[in-house]
């Protein structure tokens, strides 16, 4: 609308008045951008490999979406920057091994059948992201569970395979985790700088925790969703984590490792998939906290928070049907027909 | 009634694009799931299904004016059921390893929506011969879409392609070294290949369609 632009001139017409700044885009490059801090620390331990996966997966999610959008002569959306972001949190989910033809599937999987054939953005169920790891996670379980051993070099082609500390937790439990870690101490540090197995953009809390800051200072994400889904994974690993005695797990290991923060901050919260009232982010983040403690300590993976977010999607919109507000003004139903009668 | 109006050839086209079983009626949906990992058992189970559909249309075609209305869906499950269990039977003694998989689906055929929607709004209706084309048009529909699906879900599922010889090829990945989407064999990957060749289905459909019908009214 070209009147708009004109700030000075009188303007006539209907409500809303004031208008904000924000838009769709500026969010989803905000979200890239505190994601940056995660996948650069990705890109520190785990090499020129982690770098590339990362690209392919953007470059592929980028092109998927303006090939889909070109071929069925729609506006073309690919700088709105929710193509970039699905790419990005595709890459930061792989681990840093996998061949290059499969962040290539993934991400067609994730922009053309999660989210461009249910209409776009904004109509999706799932996360496309999400789904583009569970697909490929199902299809390839051999390469997608292949992790490198963290070396901090950049110069390295032939990395060491190792397990994830929650692979380790699983197969043979906290002493053999620690035992691996040097001490109690040394091993916390290290998974808060993100000196571990895992997914390229996973291992880092610190720089998780960093990008998840500077989306609440801008207000993009509430605390609902990240405190109710750390708090409800905290406690399960605290009551039911040690294997034969109650109340004597460690939530601080499952709460740093993993994807827990990455999901927590970054996929559990993405406003299209996740319900738009409060008091149900709240049941949406229990729901997605106790789904992954259920799977990492009695399913057959060593990790759920993919899974776990994944099922909560499906219940995004109940959850908004259970708990949406009354309409002010409004008889209850009982009232109505009493009235009516 | 509609076996003046419409030729044979229309009846037989009918079945396989306007009403396709699987891609335009969305019906049976449980064996195109089921049994299409693999390009053979596809192919015998879509195979049975024509025969079955073809030989309980003219059955009934030849029975329709004895058969009291009132009791004619009875009839019509007796008829379909006993054409089931003499296909379960041939299949049994003929392919007996295409049976041990797909057994099962073969006796639900009895149950297939679209074997006795035909019986009862077409076969049931009119003569021989145009019941016939019906049936061995919805018959021929239906083994297309499950060849359709199982070709498409072994070659990308698993690579390979097993013939309804027993052949079965080589993994056809091997030249580019990458590994089949493994989720295509599994039954979740039977949802997404119904949809995405249903999908495809239509679009051709609706392309071509629409030409044709231009060119001839």
């Amino acid at each position: 609308m070209a009147e708009i632009k004109k700030e000075h001139e009188l303007i006539v017409t209907v409500s809303p008045h004031i208008k904000s700044e924000e838009s769709t885009s500026r969010i989803m490059w905000s979200v890239n951008i505190a994601l940056l801090p995660a996948a650069v620390m990705g890109a520190y331990f785990f090499g020129p490999r982690a770098v590339l996966a990362i690209a392919l997966c953007i470059i592929s999610a980028l092109l998927s979406e303006y090939i889909y959008q070109k071929a069925l002569n729609k506006k073309v959306s690919i700088n709105d920057g929710s193509a970039f972001l699905t790419g990005l949190l595709l890459g930061m989910n792989l681990p840093a091994s996998v061949p290059f033809y499969i962040p290539v599937v993934g991400s067609f999987v994730a922009v053309i059948i999660t989210k461009q054939l249910f209409g776009g953005l904004g109509y999706n169920v799932f996360n496309p992201a999400l789904i583009g790891r569970a697909f490929l996670l199902i299809s390839f379980p051999k390469l997608m569970t292949i992790w490198t051993k963290p070396e901090a070099a950049f110069v390295q082609f032939d990395a060491k395979t190792t397990a994830t500390p929650l692979g380790i937790l699983k197969e043979e439990g906290l002493s053999k985790l620690i035992e691996v870690f040097g001490d109690k101490m040394n091993l916390y540090m290290e998974l808060l700088k993100g000196h571990r197995a895992g997914s390229i953009g996973e291992t880092s809390a610190i720089a998780l925790i960093i990008g998840a800051a500077f989306l609440f200072y801008r207000g993009y994400i509430t605390w609902h969703i990240p405190v109710s889904f750390l708090g409800t994974a905290a406690v399960m690993a605290w009551i039911f984590g040690a294997k034969g005695a109650l109340f004597a797990g460690d939530p601080v290991i499952h709460l740093l490792s993993g994807g827990m923060l990455l999901g927590a901050f970054f996929m559990a919260t993405d406003y299209v998939t996740c319900p738009s009232v409060k008091k149900g982010q709240i049941l949406f983040g229990i729901g997605c906290g106790f789904l992954t403690m259920l799977i990492r300590l009695k399913g057959g993976f060593p990790e759920g928070v993919m899974f776990a977010i994944l099922i909560m999607n499906c219940f995004a919109p109940l959850i908004d049907r259970g708990f949406k507000s009354k309409v002010f003004g409004a008889l209850k139903e009982t009232k109505a027909k009493e009235i009516k009668k | 009634m509609s076996s003046n109006s419409t030729s044979l050839k229309e009846l037989f086209l009918n079945g396989i694009i306007k009403e396709n079983t699987i891609f335009k009626l969305a019906l049976s949906l449980c064996p195109s799931i089921a049994v299409t990992n693999n390009l053979k058992n596809g192919i015998f189970m879509g195979l049975a299904v024509l025969f079955v559909q073809t030989m309980v249309n003219i059955t009934i075609s030849l029975m329709r004016k004895v058969i009291q209305p009132k009791v004619r869906l009875p009839i019509f499950m007796l008829v379909i059921s006993g054409w089931v269990t003499i296909t379960q039977m041939m299949m049994a003694a003929f392919v007996p390893d295409v049976y041990a998989k797909v057994g099962l689906y073969i006796a639900l055929i009895v149950a297939f929506a679209s074997i006795l929607a035909r019986a009862e709004m077409f076969a049931s209706k009119n003569s021989i011969m145009p019941s016939m084309a019906d049936g061995l048009g919805m018959g021929v529909g239906f083994l297309f879409a499950l060849t359709a699906i199982s070709f498409f879900r072994e070659l990308v599922g698993k690579g390979t392609l097993t013939l309804p010889t027993g052949l079965a090829t080589q993994h056809v990945f091997t030249f580019v070294n990458t590994k089949p989407l493994l989720i295509m064999v599994l039954p979740a990957g039977g949802f997404l290949a119904v949809g995405i060749l249903m999908a495809a289905f239509n679009w051709l459909d609706t392309k071509y369609m629409k030409k044709a019908s231009h060119g001839t009214h």
